[in-house]
């Protein structure tokens, strides 16, 4: 390991920008004549749109315009799409409504957009479309999805009957039936995991520029995947064709998935600013992103695992209602299908599952992947599952997981997935001791002493990543492939520029990137740069998300760097006259092995431009394209340990202790791993223990659209973590890599829970454990 | 329109803005400084954290016209001669940001802190003093670190000093 | 945010009479409460009266046991100060615990008991300290002042500038948060002194911060935790919200109030 390169702690390139005020969010980007947008949208979770009058809007000072659906409409602007077509298990495709940028005939919740307001300043803007009279006609509501299934309910998409989007299965139903009827024992239980709103710090916003003289766009957006924004607004909402728009995805300030979409947002300003001939730039408030980000999680399931008399799993039965919001969001398919229930083996060797999945509409916003998608949903189930278990079987957790693991690879589940390395154990072992497991019931005693009531709960989790081999997934749905791209130049003085479809919003790939290169030729970080987040720049790619940039983005530098140094061996060889095959790169040379001819990095780059001294028939210049497809998932996994403290007056936890063992595969940098495992593990404690989405079931009113309301976690709820690494390579692909983004908030909130259930010896409870409910709880417990 | 007079990073300035501007945007939209950030509505999340007269303040929740005539630093101006102020460069050293949109709201915070507690701070404190600045990336781990590690180099510096 | 006209009086005097003359005006401390819910386009005040330049509205003088605190006072400030804390060191903690370092160094003490938001702490300071609150042409008692949510007992044009009160004996004051808003879900501050023992619920009282008459009988007669075992909360006058229902706030005006009652000095 060289102190830049691959497994080094390598303080990050980028920072430095960051901390003295100069990142450059896309709310910060400025242009000439730029006006301020602001939206009306329904103050209705369900209402039919009898008119619209702007007139008195559009004389307002400082407006420029008043733009609704009919004009959008009118203008050939398309509906927004779902990425990824499911199936019934009666082979019927899933019943998708339409999704209008700006709502013309029916809003379906609260904060659907209806108009855009554009004007001098955002004050005027916002005064005008107070102004704005929409006259609705009030429809019935439903907002919890169990209820929007139920006969009678109001129907939110005449596509969709009763609002059942698809119901959907998979594995070997008469199979888990008979190992349920054979069992020694079945465990039941229902399982709930909560609505969360993903809350980047840095709210969504746009800036639509259209150039009358090249009639050409410019959208600036806060995205993960600027290409994948580009192709779907140019393909399906007819903004522009693909070259005749750029997306520009500067420093974006977290994502969590939130920042995937194509929101209605980017759109219609793209649109407003060619109706209204200026630019138009667009920054969500707080309470705007409450209402209209995608939200994450929101299922109901009912589980019942089967044991043979030895403890082992022969069976798991699980059924799951998904709420998908008034709309199908752009993966919003694949989250609670192939995200989700194709994990529902675990870390276990469980010879048959069945999933019955179905998905529902509802009068609340769209709901999407947030960190983890769908991984969260399956391991939180499974986990807790396994918990009661352990606890109804009279064995210990670890026992019980033990006995159960998948010792054995390439391992293939019944729910499609092949996992293909791991090692559960060693992950288990390490976080047991890191946790000193063994010292916990004098730890338990001394606290009871104090009239603290002290828990202590684990989770072994497995996720998918590297998402994900492009016909796999095209043959179970997805409209896109998953691969990624590189393009690595090389300048004639020998700095190096990697251009990738990856988007860095916090991930640190300006750096993580660079040590790849550094690692491979031996040249200093600084002279790497990495380039993403614009399409005039960047070739083609998919973008950031589902913890794939190390995995498939970095793969595809990987595979770009080998045919540069492909290349460059062959021009060394020739100007130093030795055979192709001897030559190394190492500490920024290249080196004929077995003698001391050497040419430094520089002057074989500078060769390959200046062109005046090249082999026969090479082309001049030194930079090289590739695309990466995956030939499978990669399998992150490992196991959490929570310790917590109740406070059984006040219902109050407080995290004593919070141990982390993963195995992420290889690791470039861990002090960047490190973080994403703490910010995980936050994400993951707040669904546990403080966050909930809540709409008031009767009106569709979003109850917790503020930060006055929706608990985020703040540094004083949580402790500092206790970190590990076990690792087994990856080994289908280059780097070994696995991906670590979401595993944080995938393990975390079982391990929470089953701390609290095991402190209060009560296991009926939900997330988030409120203290409230934790009050409540503890009471009816011991 | 009202005229609203500030010594910024020093230097004053001054700007024509409705008197409902918010300070925050006054820093940002007419002094073009765009390091103070905006991430909430209800003065909660701490990203547009400045110094008014010395103290840390959010500046979502105070009017520019109100903060006329005081002296005003933001993220822009605590680090001089291109070198990162000690709290900058803990928090580069201990990776205590990610996305970045938090950090300038949580530099200025930990200036503030330092200044107050000065060698006193422990982990509990920090963890405490931060209650008014949310971040979403990090799990606050290495904010808390860089900021402990912040103070007490600059601890260690002082008594050098004196 | 409405548009508004923006004044800074230098003297009370002036500030009355600005609002005299915009009706629709309204006076703004430290804003802390007030410039967000004018952001939110809660409130809507033709004028606004900044009062953070009125001089003879700040400071705190202490002389022997007897307090006093200008109506601009921030919150740091009094959870700082050496002189209060050597008198009455509840009243410090109190402040402490308002909103966040940075609202601290901007929020008001006459702010704060203007506002009289349900869930804030300072009124259940000054309800459980039995202050004085004093203004332009007023003095009123704290169990006068608090009348509902959001509702004092001050009139049109009228500005707190001072709050006095007798340091008692001893006072406590413990907050259970909401962990959202980190408002008080249920704050209670308790003492005993001159003016006997008074116990001050904020957080849970659906008609805001109230004195609970069973608790001051009991801890009169024995001013320990433990006397409020057998005293009990009435759940039916408290707030019911997404964060804790009527029977859990009761639930943590008794646990708090026995933690405040543990920890007076």
């Amino acid at each position: 390991m060289g102190v830049e390169g691959i497994g080094a702690r390598v303080t990050r390139k980028e920072d430095k920008r960051f901390l003295t005020g100069k990142g450059r969010y896309t709310d910060d980007m400025s242009v000439p004549g730029m006006k301020y947008a602001y939206f009306v949208r329904s103050p209705y979770a369900h209402a039919n749109i009898k008119t619209i009058d702007a007139s008195a809007a559009k004389s307002m000072p400082g407006v420029i315009d008043v733009l609704d659906g009919k004009q959008l409409l009118a203008d050939g602007i398309g509906n927004l799409i779902c990425g990824w077509m499911i199936h019934s298990k009666d082979g019927s495709p899933m019943k998708m409504g339409a999704w209008r940028p700006l709502a013309h005939e029916k809003v379906r919740y609260v904060g659907d957009a209806v108009a855009i307001v554009v004007a001098d300043s955002l004050g005027e803007a916002r005064d005008a479309a107070e102004a704005v009279e929409v006259e609705y006609e009030e429809l019935d509501v439903v907002t919890v999805a169990v209820d929007a299934i139920k006969p009678g309910a109001p129907q939110i998409h005449a596509e969709s009957a009763d609002n059942l989007i698809f119901d959907w299965e998979i594995g070997d139903s008469a199979a888990v039936d008979q190992a349920i009827a054979s069992a020694a024992h079945v465990t039941e239980i229902e399982i709930h995991n909560n609505r969360l709103s993903p809350n980047p710090m840095e709210p969504r916003a746009t800036l639509g520029i259209y150039d009358t003289g090249e009639d050409h766009y410019t959208c600036y957006t806060t995205s993960q995947n600027p290409h994948v924004a580009r192709l779907v607004m140019s393909a399906f909402y007819n903004v522009a064709p693909e070259n005749k728009l750029r997306v520009i995805a500067p420093d974006v300030g977290g994502g969590f998935g939130s920042k995937i979409y194509i929101y209605p947002e980017e759109i219609v300003c793209l649109w407003a600013s060619k109706k209204t001939g200026v630019p138009v730039k667009w920054t969500s408030d707080r309470t705007e992103a409450f209402l209209t980000d995608a939200h994450g999680r929101d299922h109901v399931s009912q589980v019942k695992m089967a044991f043979d008399a030895d403890n082992r799993i022969i069976g798991l039965k699980v059924d799951t209602v998904a709420n998908l919001g008034a709309y199908m969001s752009l993966f919003s398919s694949a989250v609670p299908t192939y995200l989700y229930a194709t994990l529902l083996s675990g870390q276990y060797d469980i010879p048959a599952i069945h999933a019955n999945v179905r998905t529902v509409y509802t009068n609340t916003v769209p709901v999407d992947a947030y960190r983890g998608a769908g991984r969260p949903e399956a391991t939180y189930l499974l986990e807790r599952t396994m918990e009661t278990a352990a606890r109804e079987l009279g064995i210990s957790p670890a026992e019980l997981r033990r006995k159960n693991f998948i010792r054995s690879f390439p391992h293939q589940t019944p729910v499609i997935m092949n996992y293909d390395a791991g090692d559960y154990e060693a992950s288990l072992e390490a976080a047991m001791g890191q946790a000193d497991w063994n010292g916990f019931p004098a730890r338990r005693a001394e606290a009871g002493a104090r009239g603290k009531k002290r828990g202590i709960g684990m989770s072994c989790y497995i996720e998918a990543c590297g998402i994900a081999p492009s016909q796999a997934v095209g043959s179970l749905g997805a409209g896109v492939g998953l691969w990624e791209s590189a393009e690595v130049r090389v300048n004639a003085v020998g700095t190096i520029e990697v251009l990738t479809g990856s988007h860095s919003h916090g991930q640190g790939h300006e750096t993580t990137f660079a040590q790849l290169v550094s690692d491979r030729f031996g040249v200093p970080l600084d002279s790497v740069s990495i380039v993403h987040g614009d399409t005039d720049k960047v070739q083609m790619g998919m973008g950031t998300y589902g913890s794939r940039s190390g995995a498939v983005g970095m793969s595809a530098i990987v595979k770009a760097l080998d045919k540069v140094e492909a290349k460059a061996k062959k021009i060394a060889a020739h100007l130093m006259e030795a055979d192709e095959s001897d030559i190394v790169v190492e500490d920024g040379e290249l080196k004929v092995a077995g003698t001391d001819k050497t040419l430094p990095w520089f002057q074989v780059a500078l060769a390959a431009y200046t062109a005046h001294n090249l082999p026969a028939g090479m082309e001049p210049g030194l930079k090289e394209t590739a695309f990466y497809d995956p030939s499978n998932f990669t399998f992150p996994a490992g196991c959490y340990i929570c310790e917590v403290e109740v406070d059984p007056e006040t219902g109050r936890t407080e995290i004593i202790q919070f141990v982390a063992a993963d195995d992420f595969g290889n690791i470039i940098n861990p002090l960047i791993v490190e973080g994403q495992v703490h910010g995980g593990i936050a994400q993951g404690v707040g669904q546990a223990l403080l966050e909930n989405v809540h709409y008031d079931p009767a009106t569709g009113q979003l109850l917790t659209a503020s930060f006055m309301d929706y608990a985020m976690p703040r540094a004083d709820d949580l402790p500092s973590f206790k970190v590990s690494h076990q690792v087994t390579a990856c080994p289908n692909n280059p780097l070994g890599i696995k991906g670590c983004g979401e595993a944080g908030a995938i393990g975390s909130p079982p391990a929470l829970i089953n701390a609290i259930t095991d402190a209060i010896g009560n296991n009926n409870l939900t997330m988030p454990a409120t203290t409230q409910k934790v009050w409540e709880a503890a009471r009816a417990g011991h | 329109m009202a005229k609203v007079i500030l010594t910024v990073n020093g230097r004053t300035m001054s700007g024509e803005c409705e008197e409902r501007t918010l300070l925050v945007h006054f820093i940002r939209e007419n002094l073009g400084l765009t390091g103070t950030h905006v991430g909430c509505d209800t003065s909660q999340c701490g990203t547009c954290v400045v110094h008014m007269d010395g103290k840390s303040v959010k500046s979502c929740s105070i009017l520019a016209v109100q903060a006329s005539g005081s002296s005003i630093t933001t993220i822009e101006g605590i680090s001089a001669n291109g070198e990162l102020h000690p709290v900058q460069a803990a928090f580069k050293e201990n990776h205590g940001l990610q996305c970045g949109f938090c950090t300038p709201g949580m530099v200025m915070t930990a200036v503030d802190m330092i200044s107050r507690h000065g060698a006193n701070l422990d982990e509990k404190t920090v963890r405490a003093e931060l209650e008014g600045n949310i971040c979403r990336c990090t799990g606050y781990h290495n904010i808390v670190k860089a900021i402990l590690a912040a103070s007490a180099e600059m601890s260690a510096a002082r008594q050098a000093a004196e | 945010m409405y548009a508004a006209n923006y004044h800074r009086p230098s003297t009370v005097e002036e500030a009355a009479q600005i609002l005299a003359g915009a009706p629709e005006g309204k006076y703004v401390a430290g804003g802390m409460t007030m410039i967000p819910t004018m952001k939110q386009r809660l409130a809507a005040p033709s004028d606004i009266i900044d009062l953070r330049h009125i001089e003879s509205m700040k400071g705190i003088t202490v002389d022997g046991r007897k307090v006093r605190i200008g109506a601009a006072t921030t919150h740091a400030e009094v959870a700082s100060s050496a002189a209060i804390k050597a008198v009455c060191p509840a009243l410090c903690h109190l402040a402490g615990l308002i909103g966040d370092p940075h609202v601290r160094h901007m929020g008001t003490i006459g702010g704060s008991i203007a506002n009289n938001d349900p869930a804030a702490d300072y009124p259940a300071g000054m309800l459980g300290l039995g202050t004085t609150i004093i203004g332009n042409g007023f003095q009123i008692a704290a169990d006068d002042f608090f009348t509902g949510l959001f509702e004092t007992a001050l009139m049109d044009g009228q500005i707190i500038t001072a709050i006095e009160f007798e340091a008692p004996e001893t006072a406590g004051y413990e907050k259970f948060p909401n962990p959202a808003s980190r408002y008080a879900m249920t704050g209670v501050f308790v003492s005993k002194g001159a003016n006997g023992v008074r116990v001050a619920v904020t957080g849970a009282g659906s008609s805001g911060v109230f004195r609970h008459g069973g608790m001051e009988t009991a801890l009169a007669a024995n001013w320990s935790p433990a006397a409020l075992d057998a005293v009990s909360v009435d759940a039916s006058d408290l707030l019911s919200d997404l964060h804790g229902s009527a029977e859990y706030r009761a639930n943590l005006v008794k646990v708090m109030a026995k933690r405040a009652v543990a920890a007076a000095r």
